[in-house]
């Protein structure tokens, strides 16, 4: 059920409009107009409610209903600049009100005090800007744990040893374990290793009007349709529409932040569901797009005094851009976990999240879970064995008897910033309002690869120790295809270097901030999410503090 | 198809290389297939089919009856997949109409050149059937792979009807689809959307956490 709310004019000077109004977004959302602005939240995609998200199979088959649309929004792709980029389907996106938060797994590892300091830490990296953040762990940790505590994340603090110092234990105890996870950790330990209880955005109790988790196994791809899963759709959006403040404007494709002849952001230009276009006015622009539509959207902005983009001075709007390297290992086990009931992961290991390059040969480090996140039509098409027919009686039985004796582990690690990496507008590529579609250029470091095999052969020492009966991996190999959308507008102290502040001001632009992947330096080690929440808790004191001192506007 | 672990992509994942982007297509109308089919096998009477002739849909039961074969377990026959196939050739997979209206002469022709003296695929004996359909495998592939191409079609043939099978046997049976739900009941998912743990025979006998030693330092790899 939908609130009331308040409805601007498109004329009424909002203190703030909000591109997108997923992660980030959505926090920015609930938190300026807590603080008592009138905010404007323009969301490409519709406004779904629990109510539109049926427990059906076909929706997770049919990831389209949430995401961005291939046929309306195509994109490109090519491994080097220097190529012709060939259309095809090139990222995903959520692309409703609540964003990508609503249909993803909703792993909510904190980043550790390493992702910040890296670079200090082993120095550069050949073939990669390694960079410290601006900020530290110890500026984001009150915002993590407001994260845990007021968007809703379960877990079990003190868990794993490897855990960055917290000034609060989380709000609600870790889901339950799944067979998987009791299988992982069984094996972990076997081999001296330190699993721990994943922290997910998942409710494992009833709060703040919103139900516990009924464990229905449609998850990863579903928006939650009782409200367990902590997206800002559930979390945030509810209190930022409750403030009567706020309003929520769906199907508004925003493709333009208008500017004045001072260089000051003055709104936000979009179309409606009919494409007819408007200009929302606002005293201050935030965009909160993803790490793909919020470069496109600066990209798209240039103008007479901005040739090259709004808040482009340096360059390097759209570049630097990490997806996180790794992949999946499928394991069969001799009876029944039934693990496509829950949730997708119960279990997790963060014993390789700080390797010493000096010992395994290159940088990086990451985490591995244990999960399973396969429904019927896709287990039947990607998750049988190598060498098992595709038809007849022996596909079937296999089908049969291997649906609920698979579990999957998922390697999540770093990717290091590489200039090349990046999304830009493809210079022929149109999407269907006429506009120039996203290019995605990418080709991983040679040290994101070698992480993946590593992490891959931990995979395996596991499994074996698990008594896995057989086991397989996906083969390693260079990306073309992007969901973490991370460090396409990152945060830094130099203009020349990065494009926003630690503030999330552009270096540029003096009422236009940026909040999302793309303000990421580094790339964690594979969950990004929960920083890019923190994160925008964190902008969203930040802005009200300038705002207040009247050094916005 | 089957190992084809592009896995980066979730969506991949969530569905199988070609038929993913094929299904993330046409998600609305993939709705109204599972509804039709969904009345359909509510309804007393067999449903008319809205595409193929009935003597097409006797061959397309056939090759799905291969596909998905019914032994000891419910098969394709048994969910009913060739009235989801119908459906969906006149909504969300009308662009394959042309790798239908095509493939299946085209299969008509290979019965007659493999078995002179069977009239047409329904005709021929399970044996005979197999080996016609193992024609399409991609031996470069080990047969794995699904990229057999009925000469003049704009689709590989087989691997349509081969996605169109497991889709319309392992749809969620509440959306159409997977009649009676037997697709599930062969993999053993429960058709409850609400599960209380222990799940399954792993975590049944877990005695609850136990908290990993304290004296653990930072690995250094």
């Amino acid at each position: 059920m939908r609130i009331d709310t308040p409805k601007y004019k498109t004329s009424d000077e909002v203190d703030f409009v909000v591109i997108g109004s997923g992660a980030a977004g959505g926090i920015l959302a609930k938190e300026l107009s807590t603080n008592g602005f009138r905010v404007v939240v323009l969301e490409q995609g519709p406004y779904l409610t629990e109510a539109d998200f049926v427990h059906d199979e076909i929706k997770v088959i049919n990831q389209d209903l949430l995401t961005n649309k291939p046929k309306l929004q195509p994109s490109s792709f090519r491994k080097t600049p220097n190529e012709k980029a060939k259309p095809q389907r090139a990222l995903v996106y959520g692309r409703l009100v609540g964003g990508t938060s609503v249909h993803f797994t909703a792993n909510f590892w904190r980043f550790h005090e390493i992702d910040f300091i890296e670079r200090s830490k082993i120095g550069p990296v050949p073939g990669a800007d390694l960079r410290d953040w601006p900020i530290t762990y110890t500026d984001l940790e009150p915002y993590y744990t407001k994260v845990e505590w007021e968007i809703g994340v379960s877990g079990l603090a003190g868990a794993s040893p490897f855990d960055p110092p917290r000034s609060k234990p989380y709000p609600m105890p870790p889901l339950p374990v799944k067979g998987s996870g009791v299988i992982f950790e069984r094996a972990a330990r076997k081999l001296g290793w330190h699993p721990f209880p994943a922290p997910m955005a998942i409710l494992s109790q009833p709060r703040a009007g919103r139900s516990a988790c009924v464990n229905c196994g449609f998850c990863l791809g579903f928006g939650c349709e009782v409200g367990a899963k902590s997206s800002s759709l559930a979390a945030a959006i509810p209190v930022a529409e409750k403030t009567g403040r706020c309003e929520i404007r769906p199907n508004s494709y925003v493709h333009r932040i208008e500017m004045d002849s001072n260089g000051r952001a003055t709104g936000a230009v979009y179309f409606d569901e009919h494409r007819n276009t408007h200009l929302q006015k606002a005293k201050a622009v935030v965009v909160c797009a993803n790490g793909a539509e919020t470069p496109r959207l600066l990209l798209l902005s240039a103008n007479k005094q901005f040739p090259d983009g709004l808040a482009n001075s340096s360059g390097i709007v759209g570049k630097y851009l990490m997806l996180n390297s790794g992949g999946v290992t499928n394991a069969v086990f001799e009876h029944p976990l039934n693990d496509y009931k829950g949730f997708a992961v119960s279990r997790l290991l963060h014993d390789f999240y700080e390797l010493d390059p000096q010992k395994v040969g290159f940088y990086g480090g990451g985490g591995i879970d244990a999960r399973y996140d396969l429904t019927p039509i896709g287990f039947a098409m990607g998750a049988l064995p190598p060498g098992t027919p595709g038809w007849g009686k022996a596909f079937k039985d296999t089908l049969a008897r291997n649906f609920n004796r698979t579990m999957e582990l998922f390697c999540h690690g770093t990717s290091l910033a590489v200039e090349n990496n990046s999304f830009s507008l493809d210079p022929d590529l149109k999407d269907a309002w006429g506009l120039p579609a996203l290019c995605l250029t990418y080709k991983d470091h040679p040290d994101d690869l070698k992480l993946w095999a590593f992490q891959n052969k931990r995979v395996d020492e596991l499994l074996d120790a698990a008594d896995a009966k057989q086991r397989w991996s996906q083969p390693i190999q260079e990306s073309q295809f992007a969901v973490h959308l991370l460090g396409t507008c990152r945060m830094g102290n130099d203009p020349k270097t990065s494009v926003i502040n630690s503030d999330h001001r552009t270096h540029d632009v003096k009422n236009l901030f940026l909040c999302d992947g793309s303000s990421l330096v580094t790339s964690g080690r594979g969950q990004p999410t929960m920083t890019i929440e923190a994160l925008a808790f964190r902008a969203a004191d930040r802005i009200t503090a300038l705002a207040k001192r009247g050094e916005i506007a | 198809m089957l190992n084809d672990l592009s896995r980066r992509n979730f969506l991949t994942r969530a569905g199988g290389a070609v038929s993913t982007v094929w299904l993330s297509a046409h998600w609305p109308a993939i709705l109204a297939a599972a509804e039709h089919a969904h009345q359909a096998a509510k309804s007393a009477s067999p449903a008319k089919f809205q595409f193929f002739s009935p003597e097409q849909a006797v061959e397309i039961d056939a090759i799905t009856a291969r596909i998905i074969p019914s032994d000891e377990t419910p098969g394709a026959r048994e969910a009913g997949v060739v009235y989801f196939i119908d459906k969906a050739l006149t909504t969300f997979a009308v662009d394959d109409q042309k790798t239908y209206r095509e493939g299946l002469p085209g299969l008509q022709a290979r019965v007659r050149e493999l078995f002179p003296t069977v009239e047409k695929f329904s005709a021929a004996t399970p044996d005979q059937q197999d080996q016609l359909l193992h024609t399409f495998d991609d031996k470069a592939n080990n047969g794995n792979r699904f990229r057999a191409r009925a000469s003049g079609t704009a689709k590989p043939f087989f691997e349509t009807v081969r996605a169109h099978t497991i889709i319309g046997f392992l749809i969620d049976p509440d959306a159409g689809g997977n009649r009676d739900g037997v697709g599930w009941k062969v993999i053993g998912r429960d058709r409850q959307h609400m599960f209380q743990p222990p799940f399954g025979y792993y975590d049944k006998d877990y005695a609850g956490w136990q908290p990993n030693p304290t004296n653990a330092e930072k690995p250094k790899a």
